[in-house]
């Protein structure tokens, strides 16, 4: 089989996608998204409840789409759960490096060894979209602004 | 200006022939035989269109309607004759009822401006499918932003027949026009088109039909249906893109009011007034796609130069193929599946997403939509976030509907 497609599809992907992480409605939020990717109609909310400490307390999202959203997405949840707002946006830019096939070396090396199920990514440029809307969710819930897209 | 009937033998339809007017479909992708299943999306390009596009550029290209001089001359020469081509391929009774366009969209959109804007009330109806295209739907919803129309939707069957008693019942008397597809681009359904014509006529109402997939597939005949408006688009038509064409009755053009505005549609423009062209050029302001209009009538004449109906038997042959092997997958889910329905088929395959599918489908050469296929409101209607959607066009063969199912197969593996 090909490998960038095993690359891509692998178990932890899979996993994820199948049985999401923090996967539904969180009633305490005090931050939510929306995203939509007109392309292919996939949306994702994002809930976030964040402390007086400026940190993510809580998080959840919920939504339709593809193994590689929905994985992306759970993946994330996990991961930006007890970190501060900074924290957060830091690793979603490193993120975002990692999946376009960027230099993505301002991740930390522990960060890094979770987030590398996601770099198969970038050998499908088509797919780049699937794996961000997540991200650019979480951040437009922190900011409060109009929904995110990718197109 | 009155037709010359074209009169030429027909080319006997055989799909390795054809293929082979093709350059694109024998190369590879990622190492395997391309299986090029996405003709409903944009068709490939024979070799004699592209090579003409060249031959008219390289040796007779000038703007058209302008110029005095030789290739001006030329060009205007070619290109009217392309849409003479047009003409001929719709059967229309007079080539100035055809306007070139950038597409089927533009076709659409030209009617809503010019046609029905001028016409429409408050409360206006215009009675279109839930299967449309976005094409085909929001030029009509922009009439109910701005002028207060109200849009009336005939829903189509769980199979995606649609039926005219359906649309007949949904006419009434403040109904302004009846919009809907010739052949559904989601679920192949093929409307009753000359039915529909003749009940909506009886009641006064003009009717428009969206004909990106049906003038590919089915043979169009616009006299005979007697329809009011026509949209088809060239690069479904294995012709290139940025150009397509709106059939419009000559009565209807002549009381249209222009559309975009500039060179080429004025009789005369002073400092106080200004005086329009006759249709069709009312509707062709500035330069428009000279190259593309010659791709495109060497396009349909290609495709009138075979017996359409054994292109039509055989496209059928490649569906009912494919439609049997998919039913015998009991994970995949067959949307769409009118009696009749033209060479589309969509599908939701179980635990897989459309885009997941047609990710792994694309690694094994196969290149097939997935998506809302710009029409949410029928995605809305069978409660679907999108499908994956396989089309066969007069190239496609068994083969590649055999490699389109074993690469289901092998998505059925990774993902299932």
């Amino acid at each position: 089989m090909d490998e960038s497609l095993r690359e891509l599809y692998q178990e932890v992907i899979l996993d994820h996608s199948r049985h999401p992480r923090h996967f539904g409605r969180l009633e305490s939020a005090n931050h939510m998204g929306e995203g939509h990717n007109p392309l292919c109609g996939d949306r994702v909310k994002v809930y976030l409840k964040v402390n007086g400490e400026d940190r993510i307390a809580d998080v959840s999202f919920e939504g339709k789409g593809c193994a590689i959203s929905q994985a992306s997405a759970s993946l994330m949840t996990d991961m930006i759960k007890g970190r501060t707002v900074a924290e957060a946006e830091k690793l979603m830019d490193g993120f975002l490096h990692l999946v376009k096939g960027e230099d993505a070396n301002g991740i930390a090396a522990e960060d890094r060894e979770h987030l590398d199920v996601m770099a198969g990514v970038s050998a499908f440029p088509m797919r780049v979209k699937c794996a961000t809307l997540a991200w650019h969710t979480m951040k437009s819930a922190l900011e409060g602004g109009s929904p995110a897209k990718t197109e | 200006m009155t037709a010359q009937p074209k009169i030429t033998a027909l080319r006997p339809f055989d799909v390795e022939t054809v293929r082979a007017d093709f350059e694109i479909l024998s190369r590879e992708v990622y190492g395997k035989p391309l299986a090029y299943l996405d003709s409903a999306a944009s068709a490939q390009k024979p070799d004699i269109v592209l090579d003409a596009m060249r031959g008219f550029a390289t040796s007779e290209y000038a703007n058209v309607h302008r110029g005095v001089h030789f290739l001006s001359g030329k060009a205007t020469d070619r290109y009217e004759q392309a849409r003479e081509s047009v003409r001929r391929f719709v059967n229309a009774r007079h080539v100035d009822e055809i306007v070139f366009t950038k597409g089927g969209t533009e076709g659409i959109n030209l009617v809503s401006y010019s046609f029905l804007a001028p016409r429409l009330q408050p409360g206006d109806e215009i009675v279109l499918t839930t299967m449309e295209h976005h094409s085909n739907i929001v030029p009509w919803h922009f009439l109910r932003e701005r002028q207060g129309a109200v849009l009336k939707w005939v829903d189509i069957a769980d199979d995606g027949s649609l039926s005219a008693d359906a649309v007949d019942a949904a006419i009434g008397p403040k109904t302004k026009l009846v919009a809907l597809t010739h052949m559904s681009n989601v679920l192949g359904t093929v409307t009753p088109l000359k039915e529909i014509i003749a009940r909506a006529h009886a009641k006064g109402v003009p009717v428009l039909a969206d004909g990106c997939q049906g003038a590919v597939h089915e043979l169009v005949d616009v006299a005979d249906l007697d329809i009011d408006f026509y949209a088809l688009t060239g690069h479904k038509l294995y012709g290139p893109s940025g150009i397509g064409a709106l059939y419009a009755l000559r009565a209807h053009l002549k009381a249209m009011r222009p559309f975009n505005g500039g060179g080429e549609m004025i009789r005369e423009v002073t400092r106080e007034a200004i005086s329009y062209a006759d249709p069709p050029a009312r509707f062709e302001a500035g330069t428009p796609p000279i190259i593309e209009a010659v791709g495109l009538g060497v396009a349909l004449d290609y495709l009138s130069s075979f017996d359409r109906t054994a292109v039509a038997a055989h496209e059928h042959d490649l569906l009912t193929y494919a439609t049997a092997a998919l039913r015998d997958l009991n994970w995949v889910r067959i949307i769409g599946q009118a009696p009749g329905k033209g060479t589309i088929v969509s599908f939701e395959a179980e635990g897989m997403h459309a885009h997941d599918l047609a990710t792994i489908l694309d690694r094994e050469g196969v290149a097939v939509r997935a998506g809302h296929h710009c029409a949410q409101v029928l995605m809305e209607r069978f409660d679907v976030a999108s499908t994956t959607r396989a089309s066969f066009a007069l190239y496609n063969t068994r083969a590649e509907v055999d490699q389109f199912i074993s690469a289901l197969h092998k998505a059925r593996k990774i993902l299932g």
